[in-house]
């Protein structure tokens, strides 16, 4: 059980419940779907970029508790950043979600740790439950998608 | 809930003892997360009982050799034991001769085997093929594909919102175009039994040919080709307790004689020169390669180790088992069973208010219960039912009362965890 709470931490919860920026973004110069077929989490990604900084952004879709609430924590993460600073927060996250967590950060660059990641961290948890990655790093994939302004939808498959 | 009648979990009236039964099944006796399993992913694979374990083993251990080909007496052994397994499988099916009997990989194959040969031939501009809007991608897809080479339309049965297809429908979409209906017996998503002796009927009617998608009939219910009078009866052998690999394509010999060949190779053929090739006779003339031949042992070992427990006992025990699922979930608050046909094989499909399937799914596993969350490879059933996925808890003969109790309680957390 207590697994299954560091899954569905409070923010989590709360984020599903209440999704932050979970609406059409109009006037968006940047958009993505990303999906997922295994379970089918679909989403759409509404970026305003202006001069290399994410000045909003915004989604709508259906999906699981994680992938909602990582979509919610993401747009809110990215607002304001810079598109490269983005990247460098993807990365961080990607490394999080995916490391070995039997192996810690032995490397002690804190990568895999969820360090410099902020309020994402609570992700952390996500690791312990493999088929459950592809839902937290499906709004990541599709983030990338509308940046490099890739034509055809984002698959986790 | 104690107005709900628990099935009597040691031996009942007719003999039916689960928990001897269980010992026949060896992964079931293991825990998962530190609970015991509770295996309800059936419609996906079965376990394996021990006896088709066994019989791999042993082909693998002493009979191992390739077939209809060598003269030395392990190969003999291998082609006896394959064509062996080929007549036990026909006698189960009831099929009129084992030239009827066609290995594939899954039904999969045997329904792509089917459009490729058959719909390659009897399949023109402007005809049209008729399924259903409860089939598997699996019996969606290949007639798609052929649809698409051939200018050939899809016709699709609607369902009712019980999931029940609309028989005046059918009827009505049979025409002079109509070159094949092909349609489950049973829904993998929702577990609907379909109407399947009117829909042969009705398709003769009209001199139209039947392909029967079987994959999760045959481990539910007795199967009679002859009596049910289809043209082409598909199965898989891991969904009847038996290997991965392996499935059965029924067709009736004067239909499979006028296809030609599905793939070519060795085995397929009589004799081969560079101007001209001349086919070998049924049912190797589907069969191009070398088979999955300990498949092909294990799926009549398992066919056999059903019908020694009784397909009629299998079938009255799980829907027992449905019957109580289906209580003890409707009275689990915000939980809506999707697909609530009249005639239901053992699945319950369901979605719960503002909790995502795929949380719920993640949330059974941690408490033991395995089931699937998604689409279940049917996405127009989901769509047809308003909803992007479900949990699906599909029940096999070797399933409990107490673990289905397990199973709603679980439900009952992943609420609690996720809702409100």
């Amino acid at each position: 059980m207590s697994e299954l709470r560091e899954l569905y931490q409070q923010v989590i919860l709360d984020h599903n419940r209440k999704p932050r920026n979970f609406r059409v973004l109009e006037g968006a110069n940047r958009t993505a779907e990303g999906y997922n077929p295994l379970c089918g989490d679909q989403m759409k990604l509404y970026l305003n970029v202006e001069d290399g900084v994410i000045k909003d952004a915004a989604f709508q879709g259906k999906g699981c508790a994680i992938s909602k609430a990582s979509a919610s924590l993401m747009t809110a993460g990215v607002i304001g950043k810079r598109v490269d600073e983005a990247e460098a927060l993807f990365q961080r996250v990607h490394a999080m979600l995916t490391s070995d967590s039997s192996h810690g950060d032995s490397t002690g660059d804190g990568v895999g740790t969820g360090e410099g990641v902020g309020k994402l961290a609570v992700f952390a948890g996500v690791r312990e439950f493999p088929s459950r990655i592809k839902c937290a790093v499906l709004p990541w994939h599709t983030l990338r998608a509308a940046l490099s302004r890739a034509a055809e939808p984002v698959s986790t498959e | 809930m104690s107005t709900i009648t628990r099935p009597s979990r040691a031996a009942d009236a007719t003999g039916w003892d689960v928990e001897r039964i269980r010992q026949d099944f060896p992964a079931l006796h293991q825990q998962v997360h530190g609970k015991p399993l509770v295996y309800l992913d059936n419609a996906a694979t079965t376990q394996k009982p021990q006896a088709v374990i066994d019989a791999l083993t042993a082909y693998y251990t002493r009979d191992n050799a390739n077939i209809h080909r060598g003269v030395h007496l392990l190969s003999e052994r291998a082609t006896d034991a394959y064509e062996s397994a080929r007549r036990r499988i026909q006698r189960h099916l009831n099929a009129a001769s084992p030239r009827e009997i066609v290995f594939v990989r899954q039904a999969t194959e045997a329904i792509n085997l089917v459009a490729a040969s058959f719909g390659r031939t009897a399949v023109g501009t402007g005809d049209e093929i008729v399924i259903s809007a409860i089939e598997h991608h699996a019996n969606i897809v290949p007639w798609q594909m052929l649809c698409e080479e051939k200018g050939a339309r899809l016709k699709v049965v609607p369902v009712d919102d019980r999931g029940d297809l609309i028989m005046d429908e059918y009827a009505r979409l049979l025409g002079p175009r109509t070159r094949l209906v092909a349609i489950t017996q049973v829904s993998n998503a929702l577990g609907t039994i379909t109407p399947i002796e009117d829909i042969v009927r009705l398709a003769h009617r009209e001199n139209i040919p039947v392909l029967v998608d079987g994959a999760q009939a045959a481990p539910h219910q007795a199967v009679d080709v002859q009596a049910l009078d289809c043209d082409f009866f598909v199965f898989s052998g891991h969904k009847t307790y038996g290997p991965t690999g392996i499935g059965v394509l029924y067709g009736k010999e004067s239909r499979l004689e006028r296809m030609p060949p599905y793939q070519g190779g060795g085995d397929m053929i009589k004799l081969v020169t560079f101007e001209k090739t001349i086919y070998n006779d049924l049912p190797y003339k589907f069969e191009a390669g070398t088979p999955h031949i300990a498949g092909a042992i294990g799926l009549a070992t398992a066919l056999d180790y059903m019908a020694g427990l009784g397909l009629d006992r299998i079938a009255a025990w799980e829907h027992e088992l449905l019957e109580y699922g289906t209580e003890l979930l409707q009275a689990v608050p915000g939980l809506r069973l999707i697909g609530t046909a009249r005639r239901k094989a053992a699945v319950l499909s369901f979605v719960l208010d503002g909790v995502h399937p795929h949380d719920v799914g993640t949330i059974l596993d941690h408490e033991g219960v395995a089931v699937r969350a998604g689409h279940h490879c049917a996405m127009p059933v989901m769509a047809r039912f308003g909803v992007p996925a479900t949990v699906r808890a599909s029940l096999g003969l070797y399933n409990t009362p107490a673990e289905l109790e397990t199973l709603a309680t679980a439900v009952r957390t992943a609420r609690e965890i996720i809702g409100g």
